[in-house]
């Protein structure tokens, strides 16, 4: 800024942003593929005038300034472009010349992001680095007497149960008089959750939908993958590949039109159909798909215009009550497919999950309850939801499968957790610490999308712009121009790697607890914990 | 690892029969403790006429309690053995007023009633008892049911046996399941000493069961007033088994489809499949994982084992028409039926259960992979 440049109250320094780009001159070529990755234009090539002073040997002459002038990046301060600290930049510098550096200080952007009294929306996560998850323990290790069993060695049957399980002594009577029995279908316990179509590219759902293809066709690993609201291409709903896929259907009714229109042509059923009531990451909040990313393909789908945004409302309008809306639609969506399809709500961590819950045990059809914790990951959201609303995953799971034993009824309805399983990195350990906590099956969502396309985002709020369509990896955008960056064979391939070294790491946390043919759903004897507060309110035991 | 015994036999035998055969196991259990259930019994008490019989140790006081008890609801003592024992037990064998043995005429208003509410009310009358022991830490009761006795006690099986004179005329029975106990797991308890019986059916394991706490989580919620006790994480496999045959209307045939279930690609292919598919889904909460052999015997006097699925615990079933035994170790069925064709000793694998029906004329292998009796 020049000197008579004008301040104003929100001028920003370099060094107030959240992230400072570090340039070397001396090892520029000026190539421009900086600049030109940046997905936030927080990078500019720019002039910069230079005065040196120059005293010649032997005073021939007098000293004098000579003025040079030379072209270099320069980071923008306007909060409309600060630096998200995704390092494309770096990633394509030939020359590593670029870097972003997070500010050493907390940074002042916060405050002055709301221009225009736009409170900030972003994606991403949740930008807590810590969890209950990654302290639980196993403990209990079978060795008093016998050896553990062997991970590489002996058979597993790692699947879960989804659909409504009867009690033993009414399944056999129905079968005795060839009644109606819930269809309960047998999947792999690690789930990719929902992330419609709208909020990720074409090419990362493809390589998702390949990925599952293959795990379930070529390495027999029925792993099942939900849609999110927002319907789903016409010609995977006319496929066989349907069937491994899990329908969802929210407030906003987005896709449905194309789904129904789709059901005499079906060839499978759908796996499941998933009716969301709440999110984690914005519990009572409805989902949100900003217009950057509703280009012509995502309306065409959602059987809406280009370019407006798609909010669902934070219910179920057309319906009275929780109660009646669960009831209803759980109803309706059985008719739809012949009462073959498992139908289950997904609500977020609350309170009232165990609310939610109660009303389920008592509705036949109910086929499993889906909550989603706290530290989920979002397309988009106020950033005040994100951060400070919501209830962690761990206890509320595990409430709700004391509560299912109390009515004699656990894993009768399936409790599939969801909301920061592996946000650390310890997929297989979270998982395993739900599932022995109560839970019938995980979903991941961020972890996949970091796993398998290179998601930046990261718990100290780096990169987090999904829902503006600017992902610089092209896994959140609908422009051709950035999802073009990601190789759908490339995500398809590191998905069946994170499943194949999930399968591996969770037999490997089973075998020594002597587990191998049924999951250890409930196997709360196996945890520990040490922090005494949380072994108690988790009923596991406390180990110092 | 507790050494397992288990025979039947058309001519009444001495319980000796059976300790003897795990002296010979002696090396697989290190004498902490004895179990014995004998029923289809010989001698005086089949005469009894399905009087039920009261097993259990009590104290000089409990037995004054019991009686007051039992005279109470109107039970009459109709036969029992009196076990004298000397003054100083032997090494390693608590000191112990009463071992009792004793058969009841029924109350006189129990006349009529259905047999499930005969059976229901001395399953209630023998939890009760269980209950006012523990409050005064006065009686232990294993048992309270027609033809059945069950003995156990901390010590080595042979030591017990002659201290306890099993060797007596008096008690013989057709068919005994014994278990020498290799202490592990938790404090020395003789509600958690195997066989373990409820309503007739009695079964006794080798092994951990690593699936304990979820299973005894479901059974406990079934509301039915048995299931309750769990001082061993063996005890849950006689409950389910009581849970399939009583419950659930399953034969033995199907025992092994609740606990270790056929995986997706064999049930495929089962004649059975759909139906067994659905049951391994209702009866998820059931599946065990061993390692785990279960030896038992069933209300109509049949005997059975069967493996986990990783068979990973040894067992043997061989014998002749009229006499067969199913153990531990070749050794222990060696001593018992030395002349029988070995040729046809049969080991069962992780898909079989061996059976041996109250006739005892053959060892019938029930593959998991077969197709199942009819349901009635
Ligand atoms: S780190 Fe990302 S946002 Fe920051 S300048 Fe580099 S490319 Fe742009
Ligand atoms: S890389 Fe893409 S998906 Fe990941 S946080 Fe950034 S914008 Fe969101």
């Amino acid at each position: 800024m020049s000197a008579n440049g004008t301040i104003a109250p929100s001028s920003l320094s370099i060094k107030d942003l959240p992230w400072q780009v570090h340039w070397d001159r001396d090892r520029c070529t000026l190539c421009g593929r900086c600049t030109a990755v940046c997905p936030v234009h927080a990078i500019e090539l720019d002039v910069f005038r230079q005065r040196l002073v120059e005293t010649p040997l032997g005073l021939t002459r007098e000293p004098s300034n000579v003025y040079t002038v030379h072209y270099g990046i320069r980071q923008k301060t306007d909060p409309a472009h600060a630096c998200i600290g995704c390092a494309m930049c770096n990633l394509v510098c030939p020359n590593d010349c670029i870097m972003p550096y997070r500010s050493d200080e907390a940074d002042k952007l916060r405050y002055h992001i709301n221009r225009g009294g736009q409170p900030r929306r972003r994606g991403g996560r949740r930008n807590v680095p810590v969890g209950i998850l990654d302290q639980i323990k196993f403990t209990r290790i079978s060795m008093l007497t016998d050896p553990a069993l062997d991970a590489g060695r002996h058979e597993f049957e790692l699947r879960t149960l989804l659909g409504r399980v009867l009690p033993p002594e009414k399944n056999l009577e129905l079968q005795r008089q060839q009644g109606w029995i819930p269809p309960v279908r047998e999947i792999y316990p690690l789930m990719i959750g929902s992330m419609s179509f709208g909020a990720l590219s074409p090419n990362m759902w493809e390589g998702l939908q390949m990925g599952v293809a293959y795990l379930n066709e070529e390495l027999g690993m029925p792993v099942r993958m939900a849609t999110g609201e927002g319907g789903c291409p016409p010609r995977l709903l006319r496929s066989r590949f349907l069937k491994y896929v899990i329908l969802q259907i929210a407030s906003g009714y987005f896709g449905w039109d194309e789904i129904i229109h789709a059901l005499p042509e079906m060839k499978e059923d759908p796996c499941a159909v998933e009716i969301k009531y709440g999110q984690g990451a914005k519990p009572g909040d409805g989902g949100l798909l900003m217009w950057y990313k509703v280009n012509e393909l995502i309306a065409a789908i959602r059987g809406v215009p280009p370019g407006v945004s798609l909010p669902s409302p934070a219910t179920h309008q057309t319906k009275y009550s929780i109660e009646e809306s669960v009831a209803k639609m759980i109803q309706s969506m059985y008719m739809a497919w012949g009462f073959r399809v498992p139908v289950y709500p997904k609500i977020s961590g609350t309170s009232t999950a165990l609310a939610v819950l109660n009303n389920l045990t008592r509705n036949p059809y109910a086929a499993a309850l889906c909550i989603d914790g706290e530290d989920g990951g979002t397309g988009a959201a106020y950033n005040v939801s994100m951060d400070h609303m919501g209830y962690p995953i761990a206890s509320n799971i595990r409430d709700c499968y004391l509560n299912l034993a109390r009515l004699g009824m656990q894993n009768e309805i399936p409790l599939i957790a969801a909301g920061g399983v592996g946000k650390r990195g310890n997929l297989a350990a979270n998982a395993a610490a739900l599932i022995m906590l109560g839970a019938s099956a995980v979903q991941i969502s961020k972890y996949i999308m970091q796993a398998a396309a290179g998601c930046i985002g990261s718990e100290s709020d780096r990169c987090n712009v999904c829902n503006v369509g600017l992902c610089p990896k092209g896994i959140t955008s609908q422009d051709p121009r950035l999802y073009r960056r990601l190789d759908p064979e490339k995500v398809a391939e590191r998905v069946v790697d994170v499943f194949l070294s999930f399968d591996t790491e969770l037999k490997k946390i089973m075998a020594p607890l002597g587990r191998s043919t049924s999951l250890p759903i409930g196997m709360s004897d196996a945890l520990g914990i040490n922090d005494k507060a949380a072994a108690e309110r988790l009923q596991i035991s406390f180990v110092v | 690892m507790c050494r397992l015994f288990a025979m039947t036999s058309e001519e009444p035998q001495t319980p000796m029969m059976v300790i003897q055969a795990l002296d010979v196991m002696r090396e697989g259990h290190d004498g902490s403790g004895v179990g014995l259930f004998f029923t289809d019994l010989g001698g005086p008490f089949e005469q009894l006429n399905g009087a039920p019989i009261l097993s259990g140790i009590f104290s000089n006081e409990g037995l004054k309690r019991l009686d007051r008890f039992m005279m109470d609801v109107g039970f009459m003592t109709k036969y029992k053995i009196s076990i004298k024992i000397p003054k100083k037990p032997p090494a390693g064998v608590p000191r112990r007023d009463i071992y009792l043995v004793r058969a009841y005429e029924y109350p006189e208003d129990w006349e009529g009633l259905t047999d499930k509410e005969i059976q229901h009310r001395l399953l209630a009358t023998r939890l009760q008892l269980r209950k006012m022991g523990e409050e005064k830490q006065d009686m232990i009761v294993f048992s309270f049911w027609p033809d059945v006795i069950m003995i156990k006690e901390i010590g080595d099986p042979i030591t017990v046996a002659e201290y306890l004179q099993l060797d007596r005329s008096d008690l013989q029975a057709r068919v005994m399941l014994a278990q020498g106990r290799q202490n592990t797991n938790y404090a020395i308890n003789l509600y958690a000493c195997h066989p373990f019986f409820i309503q007739g059916v009695a079964t006794m394991t080798n092994g951990e069961n690593t699936a304990f706490v979820p299973i005894r989580e479901f059974l406990m919620s079934r509301g039915f007033p048995g299931y309750i006790g769990y001082q061993s994480d063996s005890e849950v496999f006689t409950h389910i088994l009581h849970y399939s045959l009583y419950r659930l209307g399953l034969g033995i045939e199907w025992y092994k489809h609740v606990i270790t279930p056929l995986q997706d690609e064999d049930l495929e292919d089962h004649p059975n499949g759909s139906f067994l598919k659905e049951l391994k889904h209702c009866c998820r909460k059931m599946i065990i994982d061993g390692p785990n052999c279960i030896m038992g015997c069933l209300p109509d006097k049949t005997l059975f084992v069967v493996q986990d699925r990783k068979k990973l615990r040894p067992a043997v079933v061989g014998g002749k028409p009229g006499l067969y035994v199913i153990s531990s170790e070749m050794c222990g069925l060696d001593a018992a039926v030395p002349d029988r064709d070995k040729s046809l000793d049969f080991q069962p694998m992780h898909l079989d259960t061996a059976i041996i029906r109250p006739d005892r004329q053959e060892v019938k292998i029930c593959r998991q992979t077969e197709p199942l009796p009819p349901l009635h």
